[in-house]
C-alpha cells in the first residue's frame, strides 16, 4: 500500500477505482457530450486524451496532473454536479488549477454536491497510481493505492 | 482573508441571501490561494459564457435570482461571441434543428445579460480588449477576465493583471466588484517559471509556437528569448495580432495565462531576465521541433483526403487590421489562380464592432467579392454541433484544432485549399 498526502481542497472519504490521465483533463472536450445530450450522455468526448476518451466520467475517481483548456471548466463542473453525473472525486498531482477549484467550490455551495478534491498529491502518485487501482481518500488529503 | 466591514456584511447576509452565497464563494475560492484580501477592479468583466445552452440550467438560475433582486454588474460587461449567424455561416434544417437543442436559450439568456448590466449589443467578441470594441484595460490594472485567450493577451501584452478566472466566478467578481488578490494579481505570480528559446531559422508560426509552448510549460509562466530578432520591439498592430494568435494556442494547448517576450511585452521590457525564477528550466524552440509538434495532432476526419467543407480564420476574434490583410492575401491567391471566388465556403471571424468598422471601408466589398464570408460567431460554437462536427472543416487556428474535430492547416495552404477547392 502506498500513501501520498495532498490538500483537502473539498474534504471528504472516497473508495473506488482510479481513473488516471496522465495529461490535462480538458473539462470542456470532455464534457461537450454530457452538454449536448443534457446530462444523458457520460462518455468523455476528448478526442485528444486517450486516457479518458470514451470512459464514463460519471461517478469516477478522476487521478490527474492539472485542469487545462477553456475558461468555462468551473462553469462546466457545477453544471454537471446539478445534472448529478459529476465525479465523485478529483485527485490532482499538481495544486489545483482556479478553474477546477471554482468548479468544485461552485457545486458545494451553489449545488450542494461535494466533489472530494485532493491537490498536491505530487507527481509521483500519478506515475504510481494505475487505471482501475483501488484507491481511499481520506478527510485529511491522504490518498491510499489499495 | 482580511475583509473590510463591508465585505463582512456581505458575508453575513446583510444584503440578501443570493450576495451572501456569491461572497462566500468569492472568499473561499482567494482562501484556496492564500489570498490576503479582496481587491477593487479597475476594468469591467469579461465573461466567457455569451450562449443559452439548456444544460446550463445552474448559471441561468442564479442570474434569474439576481436579476429578481434588481442587482447588475459595478461595471458594463463584455462576453464571448454569439453562436449563431445563418447569414454567413449556413446550416441545413437538421443542423438548425441541433442548434435549436444546443443554444435554445439564447434570447432568453442574450436578454438576462442586458439586465445584468452588458455593454451594448455588439459586447460578444472573445477579443474584447480591441480598441473598437473597448473594454481594453491599462497596464497595472486588476481584472477577473474569463476567456482564457484575452485573459494570455491581457496579462502578456497589455500588462494588466488577472487570473484564468472560471465562468460564473467572473460574474461572481463583476456584481461585486471585488476579486481574491492571489496569482496573477501579485509580483510573485508573475515570474516566469521557464525559459523559451526560439533557435528558430525564421519566425515561426504563431500557432504552432504557441502550441509548443502550451503543451510544455502548460499553466506555468514561459520567458520567451528569441522572438525579438524576428518582431521587432515594438508592438505594432501586426505584432499585436502575432502575440494574440500565439497566446491563444498557449491558452488551449495547455492553460497559460501569463507570457513574458524579451525587449517586447511590456513586463519583460521593465524587468527583463529579474522576471525569471532562479533554476528556470529551459526549453530549446527549433525547427525540428516545431516540426514535430505539428505531426503530433491527430487528424480527426472520416476521410483525410475530402474536399474541405467550410474553412474558418479568425480564433480567436480577427482584428481589423487581420481582416484587411486576408482581403489581399485572398485576392492575390484568386488572381494567381484565374479565379474569381473561393471554392470552399469560407468564414472570417472578428467582433461585430470591428466588422461595423471593416463595412465602411472598401477593403470588405473587396472581401465580399472574393466569396469569403465575415461574421460575429465563435466558429467552435458551431462546431459543437455533432452534426457540423462531423464535415471536413479546415482552419488556420490551433485553439479551434483543440477544441474540436477542425483540421489545421497553416495560413498557406488554408488559401491554397480554398482557392483550388481540395488536397
Amino acid at each position: 500500500m502506498e500513501q501520498f498526502q495532498g490538500r483537502a481542497v473539498i474534504p471528504g472519504q472516497v473508495k473506488g477505482k482510479a481513473m488516471v490521465s496522465k495529461a490535462g483533463f480538458n473539462v470542456l472536450s470532455s464534457y461537450m457530450g454530457a452538454l449536448v445530450s443534457n446530462g444523458k450522455q457520460t462518455l468523455c468526448t476528448d478526442q485528444n486524451n486517450p486516457d479518458l476518451f470514451q470512459k464514463d466520467l460519471s461517478g469516477a475517481i478522476l487521478c490527474i496532473p492539472q485542469v487545462i483548456g477553456s475558461t468555462t471548466a468551473g462553469m462546466l463542473i457545477q453544471t454537471v454536479a446539478a445534472m448529478g453525473i459529476q465525479p465523485k472525486a478529483m485527485l490532482f498531482s499538481a495544486t489545483a488549477e482556479s478553474l477546477a477549484i471554482s468548479g468544485v467550490l461552485l457545486a458545494d455551495i451553489w449545488e450542494n454536491t461535494k466533489i472530494v478534491t485532493v491537490d498536491g498529491l505530487g507527481d509521483r502518485f500519478l506515475e504510481s497510481v494505475r487505471d482501475g487501482q483501488l484507491v481511499e481518500v481520506a478527510e485529511d488529503g491522504s490518498v491510499t493505492l489499495l | 482573508m482580511r475583509l473590510t466591514n463591508e465585505e463582512q456584511d456581505f458575508l453575513d447576509g446583510k444584503h440578501g441571501t443570493i450576495l451572501q452565497k456569491t461572497m462566500e464563494t468569492l472568499i473561499r475560492y482567494g482562501d484556496m490561494y492564500d489570498a490576503e484580501c479582496l481587491v477593487p477592479l479597475d476594468g469591467p468583466v469579461h465573461l466567457v459564457c455569451s450562449f443559452g445552452m439548456p444544460a446550463l440550467k445552474p448559471l441561468s438560475r442564479i442570474m434569474k435570482e439576481m436579476i429578481d433582486a434588481g442587482i447588475r454588474t459595478k461595471l458594463p460587461f463584455t462576453a464571448d461571441p454569439q453562436p449563431l449567424d445563418y447569414e454567413n455561416v449556413t446550416a441545413n434544417q437538421q443542423e438548425q434543428e441541433m442548434y435549436q437543442l444546443l443554444y435554445g436559450t439564447q434570447k432568453e439568456y442574450e436578454s438576462m445579460l442586458e439586465k445584468l448590466g452588458l455593454k451594448d449589443e455588439k459586447a460578444y467578441t472573445c477579443a474584447c480588449y480591441f480598441d473598437e470594441v473597448g473594454n481594453t484595460p491599462k497596464f497595472g490594472d486588476q481584472l477577473a477576465w474569463a476567456e482564457s485567450s484575452a485573459v494570455v493577451y491581457a496579462n502578456s501584452v497589455l500588462g494588466a493583471r488577472s487570473n484564468r478566472t472560471s465562468g460564473v466566478m467572473e460574474f461572481f467578481s463583476g456584481i461585486i466588484g471585488k476579486t481574491p488578490k492571489f496569482g496573477f494579481l501579485t509580483d510573485e505570480g508573475r515570474k516566469a517559471d521557464w525559459i523559451i528559446e526560439l533557435k528558430t531559422s525564421s519566425l515561426p508560426r504563431p500557432q504552432i509556437l504557441g502550441s509548443a509552448i502550451g503543451i510544455k510549460v502548460v499553466e506555468k509562466v514561459p520567458y520567451i528569448k528569441g522572438l525579438d530578432q524576428f518582431l521587432g520591439t515594438e508592438l505594432t498592430p501586426a505584432v499585436k495580432d502575432y502575440l494574440k494568435d500565439m497566446g491563444a494556442a498557449t491558452a488551449s494547448n495547455g492553460a497559460v495565462a501569463l507570457y513574458h517576450a524579451e525587449n517586447l511585452t511590456p513586463e519583460a521590457k521593465k524587468d527583463g531576465e529579474g522576471l525569471i525564477r532562479e533554476n528556470a528550466p529551459v526549453y530549446i524552440i527549433d525547427d525540428a521541433e516545431l516540426e514535430r509538434v505539428v505531426n503530433s495532432y491527430p487528424i480527426l476526419w472520416a476521410d483525410l483526403n475530402a474536399k474541405p467543407e467550410r474553412a474558418f480564420v479568425g480564433c480567436p476574434h480577427a482584428s481589423f487590421h487581420q481582416l484587411t490583410e486576408w482581403t489581399e492575401i485572398f485576392e492575390q491567391a484568386l488572381k494567381e489562380a484565374g479565379s474569381d471566388k473561393v471554392s470552399v465556403d469560407t468564414v472570417i471571424t472578428s467582433a461585430p464592432d470591428v466588422i461595423a468598422k471593416f463595412k465602411e471601408t472598401e477593403h470588405y466589398d473587396r472581401l465580399i467579392k472574393t466569396g469569403v464570408k465575415v461574421s460575429h460567431i465563435c466558429p467552435l460554437m458551431y462546431m459543437s454541433n455533432p452534426l457540423c462536427a462531423k464535415k471536413s472543416i479546415i482552419t488556420n487556428s490551433n485553439k479551434l484544432r483543440t477544441y474540436s474535430t477542425a483540421r489545421y492547416v497553416d495560413d498557406e495552404t488554408l488559401v491554397n485549399l480554398v482557392v483550388k477547392g481540395g488536397f
